[in-house]
């Protein structure tokens, strides 16, 4: 016990130094930074710095997808799940000095909501009440934005939704002055100012852009950085032989593929890594409105012939085999689901019954970036084992992305590239964009084209499920939800990706918030520099 | 010469709109719809409409590409997709690398491939020369990528004479520009060679010789000056060709050239800023082109503006 007492003693002491604030880091990039207007960016790189910048009403407890409130002091949602009212937290600053109030979160909504502003996560707050008035040009305002008081914000729905607080810490809704925006014009993302942890400091485009410490940060003693610098265009190799002289701290796009089973065999360099899991599940897609995939026995027997132990060894074994369509970590996410398990012979049998002894020919549709024609080919081949003969099409992301929300176009795609990966931890983020009825449309991302009316009425019921007590019944519906979408099988779920994270010895922060689930690479603010 | 130099000019300008028409033609043919892109995967159709409408993409074709050349003529080539800044500006941050790169990377070209050339004709038929040639042939048929790793990993991750990388003062420039020299010397040096060879037969010269001039005198002084005229054509062609990126050289030394960003606004169906760097080097090549010719009659009297 004292032994005890003794460890915990010398573990905490430790744990005081070794968080003490200062000191810099450097992280690399191969592509550019492309905007830190949080409304715009849109991709994992752009979006962990806009993070560090900006923050929203919400926001995860570092290293978990737990929901807390952030600059919101607190928060109430009415019994029948359709009002949500924030108190905000009195004397947060923004970066310009000025105070940040309710009517600042009502301008940022709209603004972010107005077509003007190009935004592409204006499709998740369509169930806000009145959002559609207002983008159309009809109202001036969005109505079920509300400001009650100067601290107290009061935001309706159409209907109730379980996620909407995920919505609520994702980068779209996040706070920005409104003086700031109009001085900067359509040039905001480029002189970025936000509440959060880090404020820009330089932007050398093409070439860096450097963070410092917000000195005036509401969550005191955060952030432990002075400063944090980001390196662009990077070329992954070279980034890494950077890492190994220190001038690189962090490899933002990871362990370049060449290198990556040296560093796992190198003690020394594998200390260097964290793993961790990621909310992603990379898939292939079978197409059920073309002939013969719209036939569910010819797609659960596909899902048989497929061997995923193979295709995850393909791609150096950075991945787990999937057997579902949510990915471990996801709220839903069915351990003890054992999914289509690999049996070519019965997969035959299933052809025969469904009336293809002799198979058939079809088409597949992949990215042509590496690893992924070599993944195709290998679906190629086991497929080819139970007799279905399959063209591969093997093209640029942007045309496969076009085939897939053209109707009828692309009988199977490999995901490869494009895999889903969650916007926030919620599971309806992997039913409504891309199984949904309603996103079986053209240009969407429901590239098998797959509708299931009474599963939408089941996840329309889970999303109903708003009051604090009913997460794990909410988890359950979801799991159902699931199990059913895999009778169907429009998807062949392949693998969930893992992430390396590479950083020099003197990046301090534990592994979950060096593999913050919420943030790629990592949570910038929670970081600190070993001394 | 006046004629000819308007006459010039307006075939360049031709030129010019050419590839205007064409990039902007085959863009928008592109199986790749960008509103989609700008509005994200998420996004339901009535967004998707609304960014169409605010991109301008829902106009006809040819008043898109009128509306592209009216703001080419006020110098406005519009706002990229992705960043939403102006792709003037994103042009213009990258000018100065770009050019500093270009003209270093000649230069070692030159320094390369021009002594180089001068030795194996001289010394024609010799191991000497063979060597030249099959080390010529390796810098030409080495792949960049692996050629500029290979420097960097040397002379800069081993003996760390150079930076790894990235963009600064002269000792930056170095590495990505003797990779160019490397690639774009053997090319010079073959050039070279076959000109000065072609030039050592000719009567002046042999009637230099006969006059009793020393062979150095002949060789630099009547020889060398006749033979340096492809190598301007060369140059010309560089500049062109180097001002519009070098895609591979900048990505391995994290160069922030013009090539780099064309790339990246490929990958992302960037339009505005496809469009609007294919413009830029379009219009460097055209214009080395013409310098090339322009220079050529001075350095050749035979040859005259017509």
């Amino acid at each position: 016990m004292k032994r005890w007492i003794v460890a915990l003693a010398l573990s905490l002491a430790l744990f005081a130094q070794a968080q003490s604030p200062g000191g810099s880091l450097t992280v690399s990039f191969k592509d550019d930074i492309s905007t830190l207007d949080p409304a715009i960016g849109y991709d994992w790189q752009n979006w962990s710095i806009i993070k560090a910048i900006f923050g929203g009403l919400m926001d995860y407890q570092p290293g978990t997808t737990k929901l807390v409130p952030h600059f919101a002091q607190s928060y109430s949602i009415s019994k029948d799940g359709k009002s949500y009212t924030f108190k905000l937290r009195k004397g947060i600053k923004f970066q310009n000095g000025r105070e940040m109030l309710a009517s600042d979160v009502k301008y940022s909504l709209e603004r972010m909501l107005n077509p003007k502003t190009q935004s592409p996560g204006a499709g998740f707050y369509g169930g806000i009440t009145g959002v559609e008035a207002f983008s159309s040009g009809k109202a001036q305002e969005v109505s079920g934005i509300k400001v009650l008081e100067p601290y107290t914000v009061q935001i309706l729905l159409d209907k109730p939704d379980a996620s909407f607080l995920h919505k609520m810490a994702l980068n779209f809704s996040f706070i920005v002055p409104k003086e700031a925006v109009e001085k900067a014009g359509a040039d905001f993302g480029h002189n970025p100012v936000g509440a959060g942890a880090f404020k820009l400091k330089e932007w050398k485009l093409g070439q860096q852009v450097v963070l410092e410490k917000n000195p005036d940060y509401f969550i005191k003693g955060l952030p432990y950085l002075d400063s944090i610098t980001f390196l662009v265009g990077q070329d992954p190799n070279v980034a890494y032989l950077k890492l190994q002289r220190g001038e690189v701290d962090i490899l933002g796009d990871g362990i370049p593929p060449a290198k990556f089973v040296d560093v796992m065999k190198d003690p020394k360099l594998k200390s260097q890594v964290v793993v961790g899991n990621q909310l992603m599940t990379g898939y292939i897609t079978l197409n059920t409105q073309i002939k013969p995939l719209d036939n569910p026995k010819v797609r659960q027997a596909l899902n048989m012939a497929i061997n995923k132990e193979r295709i995850v060894r393909l791609i150096n074994n950075r991945a787990v085999v999937a057997v579902q369509v949510l990915p471990p970590g996801m709220p839903g996410y069915d351990p003890a689901y054992k999914g289509y398990a690999y049996d070519p012979t019965k997969a035959k049998q299933l052809l025969k019954e469904a009336g293809f002894p002799n198979g058939f020919s079809t088409v597949l549709y992949a990215n042509n970036t590496d690893p992924n024609p070599r993944i195709a080919q290998a679906i190629q081949q086991d497929l080819s084992q139970i007799g279905v003969k399959v063209e591969l099409k093997t093209q640029a992301q942007s045309t496969v992305i076009q085939a897939g929300g053209t109707k009828g176009q692309a009988p199977m795609i490999w995901s490869g590239g494009m895999a889903w990966i969650d916007d926030y931890p919620d599971p309806s983020d992997f039913y409504w964009p891309i199984l949904s009825c309603s996103s079986a449309a053209p240009g969407g991302w429901n590239w098998p084209w797959y509708c299931n009316p009474a599963l939408d009425k089941k996840a329309e019921a889970a999303d109903a499920m708003v009051q604090p007590g009913q997460e794990a019944a909410r988890a359950k519906a979801y799991q159902a939800l699931f199990a059913e979408v895999m009778k169907d099988a429009p998807w062949i779920p392949i693998f969930h990706e893992k992430r390396y994270l590479m950083h020099t010895a003197r990046v301090g922060g534990s592994d979950a918030i060096l593999v913050d689930p919420i943030h790629t690479p990592v949570n910038y603010a929670q970081l600190w520099v070993k001394k | 010469m006046a004629t000819y130099l308007a006459q010039r000019i307006l075939q360049s300008v031709g030129v010019l709109w050419a590839v205007t028409v064409i990039t902007f033609g085959l863009l928008y043919l592109l199986p790749a719809d960008p509103a989609r892109l700008v509005a994200g995967r998420s996004a339901p159709q009535e967004v998707v409409q609304r960014v169409r409408h605010e991109l301008g993409l829902d106009r006809p074709l040819p008043l898109r590409y009128l509306g592209y050349l009216g703001g080419l003529a006020r110098g406005d080539l519009g706002r990229s997709y992705t960043q939403k800044t102006r792709v003037s500006e994103l042009l213009a941050s990258r000018l100065v690398p770009t050019l500093e790169l270009t003209l270093a990377g000649i230069l070692f070209e030159l320094l390369i491939g021009i002594p180089a050339g001068i030795i194996a004709a001289l010394r024609r038929g010799s191991w000497l020369d063979q060597l030249v040639m099959l080390l010529s042939f390796t810098g030409v048929a080495a792949p960049q990528f692996v050629l500029g790793l290979l420097l960097l990993y040397l002379l800069a991750y081993k003996l760390a004479l150079f930076p790894l990388g990235g963009y600064g003062g002269l000792d930056y420039l170095v590495l990505p520009a003797l990779a160019l020299g490397l690639a774009g010397g053997g090319w010079y040096a073959r050039i070279m060679r076959s000109s000065m060879l072609e030039v050592l037969s000719q009567d002046y010269v042999r009637t230099a010789r006969a006059k009793g001039l020393a062979g150095q005198v002949v060789v630099y002084k009547h020889a060398l000056r006749n033979a340096l005229l492809p190598i301007v054509a060369m140059i010309g062609s560089d500049l062109g060709t180097f001002m519009g990126g070098v895609v591979v050289v900048e990505s391995v030394f994290g160069w922030p050239g013009i090539g780099q960003l064309t790339w990246q606004a490929i990958q992302t169906v960037d339009i505005p800023t496809i469009l609007g760097a294919v413009t830029f080097t379009a219009f460097f090549i055209v214009l080395a082109n013409l310098l090339a010719d322009l220079v050529y009659p001075l350095l050749d009297p035979r040859v005259q503006y017509r």
